[in-house]
């Protein structure tokens, strides 16, 4: 019988991503988590407890910009659902077509956007669109179509929508690319053996490859639903922290980054802005959960 | 030998030039106006550097936007500069309560500034001032002089004026009639409501009536000014609604513009941009022969960081900053932003003198919001952003949003409840 031994070099190996991990992002995350139960009076610090949630959730003028805030934040999500996703799933199938010509650059040009800069992709996107200089209005009136354009990033009705799919042009690359490593992988002799039972083309598509990738769509699902619900940088290169026309792209993000820091003649308040964070890290978590323990747990598995 | 000799006056001169060094210090400034470093790199600091031998000065700006979220981080950490360059009004004061800022009010030069200029750097009371004032901007409009030669304009000085030459630059179609956009909203509220506004509600008159809260924001001098902003999107170029703020500036030094509502900080850009002769007029009146009111609006100003280790050579500075050489030079090297202290700065720029000579002509005020009114939440001064860029879309009327701002000052200010 041997003892079992603690393996020294284990955790020696493990200690420098352990310590670095622990001091930038769970220290943080908690210390966030506690400064959310305190408030700031006559420059002393005190423990209030849950009462910034409360004023955060029962104060209308609060609660009416978080619900702004969350409801975009939903729309925002669904755009990226039924349209990111989808063309991503489009996309990767067309590639990974044997026959297709180019395709390696096909995908190169389609993953570039997602390493660029959110400040250089709200630049390009607010000139491209931008009714005085905009290569836009232009190219409508070129095909005959001036009559559809507005300044879309001016009007409260469409500015989000607009955001959202400069977003969704600017990361569609990242689930094409997961789809695409899935799609691969796919063994050819279960598309062979599909075949002999007489199913090709489009219905191989819908009756083998979609439900062998079905765990890769959650997993890009679940990724597009956290990074949505973080977002915050296209926002504000695009729009400022006032997320404007009349807070109509006001998403958690950014809500939570005027109140934390201030903004122009409103003074920052480190405790609403964490309060804000921790409700943002609490409908994260529990996305995430519904996800883990509702579906993934029920998604089948195959194995070659 | 002369190997050695050359070791010698090498190891000699360290020495002696080692104390010299000692005796430098270096002070840090921290400020919000990145456009301002070369002037601050060719003009001013050589200035100060020359009459003061042993203190070197450093100006290192952020973008403005973060400023304010910049500096208080790295006031928290205790790595800001000596000197901090100051908002006006609360965001200072909270600094000063904070004990980030040290009261300077001791100063021998800081009795070059008037009451007015100082009490946007001061406690509620008056006791304690805790930046110099450095310069102050005027509210205006800038227009095209050879547009409105062109189309046959006079300069507008009452609003039946105003409006009459806007219809011709519409009528005519070769010029956007007003250079301005919704995008970035605070244009709307600065350039839009605070520019027009003095004149309705009587410059400081009102402006220290609604703070006492023997005035409202429903009251007809506090909504007019909307119903005013209405109408001037008639004027505003196609899709005015996405055009921001750099796009009006570069539509109108570009020439498609004739009329930019302004503040006189614009005068360096425009004039190293355009290349047509520019003018200014002050907001027009209701009624010819009306008393004029502008905003003068104290803007700028520069404080001691209370941690400083170098507080001495600091204080020299904020008094040097309270000199007239430093006024003038300021004034200068920077039309556009006026000197707050009672020197008589002679101003070459014929765009800045005509700004400035309206503080002889009309009442001075400064921006409604900026005192005590945006203390709370909801503020005030973010609420009239989007206040007027819902009045100029026609998305409200004008006496609604009198109400929402009356509602939202009256729910934390007490004098207003």
């Amino acid at each position: 019988m041997k003892s079992p031994r603690i393996k020294s070099h284990v955790i020696v190996f493990l200690a420098p991503a352990v310590l670095v991990y622990t001091a930038i992002m769970i220290f943080p995350l908690f210390n966030t988590l506690r400064l959310a139960l305190y408030t700031e009076a006559d420059q002393v610090r005190m423990f209030v407890g849950l009462e910034n949630f409360r004023t955060l959730f029962g104060d209308p003028r609060w609660s009416e910009s978080f619900w702004n805030a969350l409801a975009n934040n939903f729309w925002f999500f669904v755009i990226h659902m039924l349209v990111q996703n989808p063309i991503g799933i489009a996309l990767a199938a067309i590639l990974s077509h044997p026959r297709l010509r180019f395709a390696a650059f096909y995908r190169s040009a389609i993953f570039v956007p997602t390493i660029l800069s959110f400040v250089i992709v709200g630049f390009a996107w607010k000139l491209i669109l931008s009714p005085i200089w905009g290569i836009a209005p232009d190219l409508l009136s070129a095909v005959g179509l001036k009559s559809l354009f507005a300044p879309w990033l001016g009007k409260e009705e469409y500015a989000l929508t607009t955001l959202a799919l400069i977003s969704v042009w600017q990361f569609v690359g990242i689930p094409m690319m997961l789809i695409y490593a899935a799609l691969l992988s796919i063994p050819e002799e279960v598309l062979e053996a599909g075949e002999v039972d007489g199913i090709t083309g489009m219905a191989a598509f819908w009756k083998i490859k979609l439900p062998l990738i079905l765990p890769s769509i959650g997993i890009i699902s679940i990724l597009t639903f956290v990074g949505n619900f973080n977002a915050f940088d296209l926002i504000y290169t695009a729009q400022g922290a006032l997320a404007g026309p009349d807070f109509s792209t006001d998403i958690l993000g950014t809500f939570m980054y005027r109140t934390f820091f201030g903004f122009q003649l409103q003074l920052g308040d480190p405790h609403m802005g964490s309060a804000i964070a921790t409700a943002m890290f609490g409908i994260i978590l529990v996305g995430v959960c519904i996800y883990l323990f509702g579906i993934q747990t029920r998604l089948k598995r195959y194995q070659f | 030998m002369s190997n050695k000799s050359l070791i010698v006056t090498l190891l000699a001169t360290t020495l002696l030039s080692g104390p010299a060094f000692a005796e430098d210090v270096t002070l840090t400034i921290e400020s919000w106006r990145n456009d301002d470093l070369t002037l601050w790199q060719d003009k001013i600091i050589p200035a100060f550097e020359a009459s003061h031998p042993g203190i070197k000065v450093k100006f290192t700006p952020s973008a403005p936007a973060e400023y304010n979220a910049v500096l208080n981080s790295k006031l928290d950490a205790g790595s800001a500069g000596d000197l901090i360059t100051c908002r006006p009004f609360d965001a200072s004061l909270a600094l000063y309560d904070a004990g980030h800022l040290a009261d300077v009010s001791g100063l021998e030069n800081m009795s070059n500034f008037s009451d007015v200029a100082k009490s946007a750097w001061q406690t509620d009371d008056g006791s304690a001032t805790f930046c110099v004032p450095m310069a102050s901007v005027i509210h205006g409009f800038i227009y095209n002089k050879e547009a409105f030669e062109e189309v046959g304009v006079e300069v507008p000085q009452t609003e039946t004026e105003f409006f009459a030459a806007l219809d011709k630059f519409k009528e005519d179609g070769s010029y956007i009639p007003l250079a301005m956009g919704t995008n970035d909203q605070w244009e709307a509220a600065t350039m839009g409501y605070n520019n027009i506004g003095p004149n309705y509600w009587k410059g400081e008159e009102g402006r220290l009536a609604l703070i006492k809260g023997e005035q409202k924001l429903t009251d007809d001098q506090w909504v007019a000014p909307y119903r005013t902003l209405a109408k001037w999107s008639d004027y505003l170029g196609d899709g005015y609604e996405a055009q921001t703020y750099p796009d009006s500036q570069n539509l109108f030094t570009l020439g498609r513009a004739a009329i930019y509502p302004a503040g006189s900080w614009e005068i360096t850009g425009f004039n190293a941009q355009a290349d047509f002769e520019m003018g200014a007029f002050k907001p027009p009146v209701q009624n010819e022969g009306d008393t004029c009111y502008i905003s003068d609006h104290t803007d700028i100003a520069i404080g001691l960081n209370a941690k400083s280790e170098n507080a001495d050579a600091a204080k020299t500075f904020l008094n040097w900053v309270g000199s007239e050489e430093f006024a003038t030079i300021y004034a200068n090297a920077l039309p556009g932003f006026f000197s707050l202290s009672s020197f008589d700065v002679a101003m070459e720029d014929p765009l800045a003198q005509e700004f400035v000579s309206w503080r002889g002509e009309c009442e001075s005020t400064i921006r409604s919001t900026y005192q005590i009114l945006s203390r709370g939440t909801p503020n005030l001064e973010n609420e009239t952003w989007g206040a007027s860029v819902a009045a100029i879309k026609g998305t409200k009327s004008a006496e609604d949003l009198g109400k929402e701002l009356q509602d939202g000052l009256a729910s934390w200010y007490e004098p207003q409840q």
